[in-house]
């Protein structure tokens, strides 16, 4: 950013100060520790300088909000325009329960719905399957078939609304679920807005709801693409999520690396199939974890800008703008909630989510203090929410565009992270894609690997967590957690029975073989799955129909 | 020759995170013990099939969906019904204090929430497998 | 012992009694063995091998899949390196075949390599032994083609499966060759991915170029995952088992390795034999001293040593 001569001159000082100021001090009482590290490890060094940024060219690099590479930020005003989608990740038992729970946050100031489904829906088994037993309703909402649908929406007006739905490998089949909803409401599917989830290579790598191989699924996710550039212009029809990698114990620079190649490869998966890159590219949208190391994390937002937008344009050649641009949904980081002392957590949310605000999020959602031990309770998710309500209202951080932009820590680590990213994409592509790097358990080793070096770190002591290696104190057991009732499992189970009493199973049975016929050919599967869903076949008679004829994948671990 | 460890490490139920399952794995197998790793999606069934087979001292499982006070007691009756009940049952993840006193009443002989260390977990297998 | 009456009678959780009996005491191992022998040798032994990331694992599951399916009884040991620094291991191979852990006739054996660095242990071929004892038609034995296990599996496998995937680097340039004679068949797994018909190009060169072979082995692509090619590679199996038979070269396989073994086991009781004299009293520290000081050659302090024990 500098000329030489200016370079020369602050190296002459930076000299000068080490030996007449620093080196005396360092003699008399030197630093605590040899080395200081990130917490994902990385080498953090005693001060930066404007030495340190000398290679980076401010108008390529850095640049302005709203324009290539986009590294201040996606839009031109930022949070002096509108702030953050405030969107509270929720759902338990059963869909009465949850819709009430919308309401209350959307009451509370909310502005976005996230939708948590439990485990044998995002399996699609439905709650009456053997594998669903004691999971029903536990980790979100269960959800068998549209009627449970109707009822968790109901009340709620899906053409005032985003909705964010967590579901993966049965995406498709939710997303006709909320489509059928809106047409119940009278809104028509070009309305609706919100994402799905859909991001089923981190599945393997890390969360693990998946169902079918590689091959049919990618297929199902550029069906989607698709059919919403056509159906449904306004769903972000991915989040291609670094989230659960990072919670699965990533550095922050594999974060990024890992997500973006997987990114690649659903780009790669759909310009495959025929379509153009500035006609879905425009509805990607990533998901990413906010962290405890405040610094490290904003480095983090910006470098995956960037990296992203060099990608859509020298690799996929993207013509528009709108294609380039990551934007992107913030949770704060589960991993880092303790048990012990859960108060704590509190202050861990607040910079955590502070971190997502200075790096630039379009969405945010704060994690609740109890949520080491049990689903938030409705205060826990109260005090979540009020924290990025005060981020937003009392921290004045919201008032200029990208306001830790030109420190020289910062943009030295920007490009540190999108540098080591790149080396991560760059093996990747060596190895054959993401795809194919997560076949031979490449990408899940360097994370466990990761995991498992951050754990030791704690258990030596080398690594402090406040209230677990350090300030322990004697606790009383938590009181008041949220309970799920055993019972949700046997609801359930009769509301599927009412519903398929009452609908017209013939029509059922020829919705499912139709979409059978469609998964056995080429054809884009969404319209079937619609028909289906529109005549109350439940999920997992929908998943089992793509099970029977896909198969299912298999895990593939590296130790 | 003295005899080696053998550990099941399990993940029973629907729940894929096994971040917590596979830093045990591997702070057992440097702990000197042979890690018998079963991979995700594990019903009680297949969990006890797996124990047997591979007699092992240990059944470790991890879960973090909320479903342990279905899925921990199911493995340790279905052990029981094989005669295996000489083998140690264990647990870990998400699970609050209230829901530890019956889950040890159905025999599982430890629960490790949060923040529990490796080694304090490999020194409870160490003092508590059976000898036989 | 009572665990062999039950484990002759098909009981599962006493063959996997024997096993870690076998695995954790020599005595106890002898004395399953002597008690056993009469019921073994009728059980085909399948070795699978292979580089890591080969799918192996996923393999074997289909292969047994389809043997279970025709009615074969199937025991399955998968055998995983142990970690030269703690002696531990993480042995992961049943996360590709837990949907065949609740079939009554399956049984599934993970095993360390314990001491053995990179090679089978004495323990894979008790425990061999014990599941051809408890009736098993078929014994799978999967390991890593990683240092001395592919060269051992030929000491105790009838036919062996050199397994291959295209793309891991030059993966064929690396390999041994002495592999390519210890194949019996060779899968091209993943055949589906593409450089795979390269591979097997390459790998038929290779096999063209390996002179005074009595039988060419078979190149078979499979995709494992999709489970396509299995039904061939079967009858690859077969045939193969049948070549065995009928030419006579089972018998002289099986006969070869128990002369392997019968001469380790001499060795084995042989250096008990010695060691016991040379450490009594120090003794070979004392010639050891002499040779150093050249009052004796190391020839003399041999031959000083063999008439002890002969005495």
């Amino acid at each position: 950013m500098l000329n030489n001569e200016e370079l020369s001159k602050i190296k002459t000082a930076r000299e000068n100060w080490e030996e007449k100021v620093l080196n005396k001090t360092l003699e008399k009482s030197p630093e605590s520790k040899e080395e200081f590290r990130s917490v994902s490890g990385a080498t953090v060094e005693r001060l930066y300088t404007p030495e340190d940024v000398a290679d980076i060219d401010y108008v390529e690099e850095i640049g302005y909000p709203g324009q290539y590479p986009f590294t201040r930020g996606c839009q031109p005003t930022m949070y002096r325009g509108k702030n953050w989608t405030m969107r509270m990740y929720a759902g338990f038992a059963t869909a009465e329960e949850s819709n009430e729970r919308y309401k209350y946050l959307v009451s509370q100031g909310s502005t976005g719905l996230s939708v948590a489904f439990d485990l044998p829906t995002q399996i699609g088994y439905d709650s009456d399957h053997s594998l669903a037993q004691g999971e029903v309703g536990k980790v979100g909402v269960a959800i068998d078939s549209l009627k449970d649908m109707e009822i968790l929406f109901d009340g709620i007006p899906l053409d005032k609304v985003s909705t964010s739905m967590t579901i993966n490998a049965p995406a498709a089949v939710l997303l006709a679920m909320y489509i059928a909803v809106g047409e119940k409401q009278g809104v028509s599917a070009d309305k609706l807005r919100g994402t799905i989830q859909n991001d089923i290579l981190k599945e393997y790598i890390a969360r693990g709801t998946y169902i079918f191989p590689t091959e049919p699924s990618m297929r199902l996710i550029t069906n989607i693409f698709e059919y919403c550039s056509k159906e449904v212009p306004k769903w972000n029809t991915i989040s291609i999520s670094g989230y659960h990698i990072r919670e699965a114990g990533s550095t922050a620079a594999q974060e990024v690396g890992f997500t973006l190649a997987d990114g690649i490869a659903y780009v790669e998966a759909a310009i495959k199939a025929g379509l153009d890159v500035d006609t879905f590219a425009p509805r990607l949208s990533f998901f990413f974890n906010s962290h405890n190391d405040l610094f490290e994390e904003v480095a983090k937002f910006r470098a995956a800008r960037r990296l992203w937008a060099k990608i859509m344009k020298e690799r996929f050649h993207a013509k528009s703008e709108k294609s380039m641009m990551l934007k992107f949904h913030t949770q704060t980081a589960g991993c880092t909630l303790t048990a012990q002392q859960p108060d704590n957590n509190i202050i861990r949310v607040a910079m955590q989510a502070l971190a997502a605000v200075l790096g630039g999020t379009q969405s945010l959602h704060t994690n609740s203090r109890d949520e080491a031990l049990a689903l938030p309770t409705t205060d826990s998710v109260t005090i979540a929410l009020r924290t990025q309500q005060i981020i937003a209202s009392e921290t004045g951080v919201t008032n200029t565009i990208d306001p830790l932009a030109g420190s020289y820590f910062v943009e030295a680590k920007t490009k540190e992270i999108e540098d080591k990213a790149m080396e991560y994409i760059s093996k990747i592509d060596d190895l054959g894609g993401a795809a194919r790097a997560i076949d031979f358990g490449y990408i899940q080793k360097e994370i466990s690997d990761s995991a498992y070096k951050y754990q030791m770190e704690i258990e030596s002591l080398d690594r402090i967590v406040v209230g677990v290696n350090k300030y322990q104190v004697k606790e009383e057991s938590p009181k008041g957690l949220l309970r799920v009732d055993p019972i949700v499992g046997e609801m359930q189970t009769k509301k599927i029975q009412d519903v398929k009493s009452a609908r017209n199973n013939d029509a059922v049975k020829s919705r499912l073989e139709a979409l059978r016929t469609a998964c056995q050919g080429t054809e884009n599967v969404m319209p079937f799955i619609l028909d289906a869903v529109r005549e109350y076949a439940t999920l997992g008679e929908i998943c089992q129909i793509m099970r029977d004829v896909f198969g299912e994948y298999e895990q593939a671990v590296l130790l | 020759m003295s005899k080696i460890i053998r550990v099941l490490v399990a993940k029973p139920g629907l729940d894929g995170h096994d971040r917590g399952a596979k830093v045990i794995a591997r702070a057992l197998r440097d702990a000197g013990m042979e890690v018998i790793y079963t991979g995700l999606r594990q019903t009680p069934e297949q969990i006890v099939a797996a124990a047997i087979q591979e007699d092992v001292d240990v059944v470790g499982m991890s879960l973090l969906s909320g479903a342990h006070n279905y899925l921990f007691p199911r493995v340790v009756e279905l052990l029981k019904e094989q005669g295996a009940d000489d083998i140690l049952v264990i647990g870990g993840g998400v699970i609050p204090d209230d829901d530890i006193p019956n889950l040890k009443e159905a025999g599982i002989a430890e629960i490790f929430t949060p923040g529990t260390t490796t080694s304090e977990m490999i020194e409870f297998i160490k003092n508590n497998i059976k000898d036989n | 012992m009572e665990w062999i009456k039950k484990m002759l009678e098909g009981d599962k959780r006493a063959c996997a009694k024997l096993i870690t009996a076998a695995e954790n005491n020599p005595e106890k191992a002898e004395k399953i063995i002597r008690e056993i022998h009469t019921h073994t040798g009728h059980a085909h032994i399948v070795g699978i091998t292979g580089p890591p990331g080969a799918g192996k694992s996923t393999l074997t599951d289909k292969v047994v899949k389809s043997l279970v399916d025709e009615g074969k009884r199937v025991g399955i040991i998968a055998v995983d390196p142990t970690s030269p620094y703690s002696g531990g291991s993480i042995l992961g191979d049943r996360i590709r075949m837990q949907d065949l852990a609740l079939n009554p006739n399956v049984f599934i054996r993970s095993m360390g390599t314990r001491g053995y660095l990179g090679g089978l242990s004495k323990y894979t071929k008790n425990a061999l032994k014990i599941l051809d004892a408890a009736g098993y038609d078929y014994i799978i034995i999967e390991t890593v083609g990683v240092g001395q296990s592919e060269v051992d599996i030929v000491k105790i496998a009838d036919t062996i499966l050199m397994v291959m995937v295209p793309g891991l680097g030059d993966d064929i340039q690396s390999i041994k060759a002495g592999i390519m004679e210890i194949g019996d068949i060779f899968v091209i797994n993943k055949s589906d991915l593409f450089g795979a018909d390269r591979t097997a190009t390459e790998v038929n060169m290779m096999l063209d170029l390996t002179m005074d072979m009595k039988r060419r082995p078979p190149v078979v692509k499979v995709v494992a995952v999709k489970n396509e090619g299995i039904d061939n590679l079967i009858k690859e199996i077969k045939s193969h088992i049948e070549y065995l038979e009928e030419s006579g070269q089972l018998e002289k396989r099986r006969k070869n390795n128990m002369k392997l073994e019968v001469v380790e086991l001499i060795e084995t009781e042989l250096r008990k034999i010695v060691i016991s004299h040379t450490d009594k009293e120090n003794k070979l520290d004392g010639r050891v001293a002499e040779v150093y000081n050249k009052e004796k050659n190391i020839y003399e302090v041999r031959d000083e040593f063999l008439r002890a024990i002969k005495n």
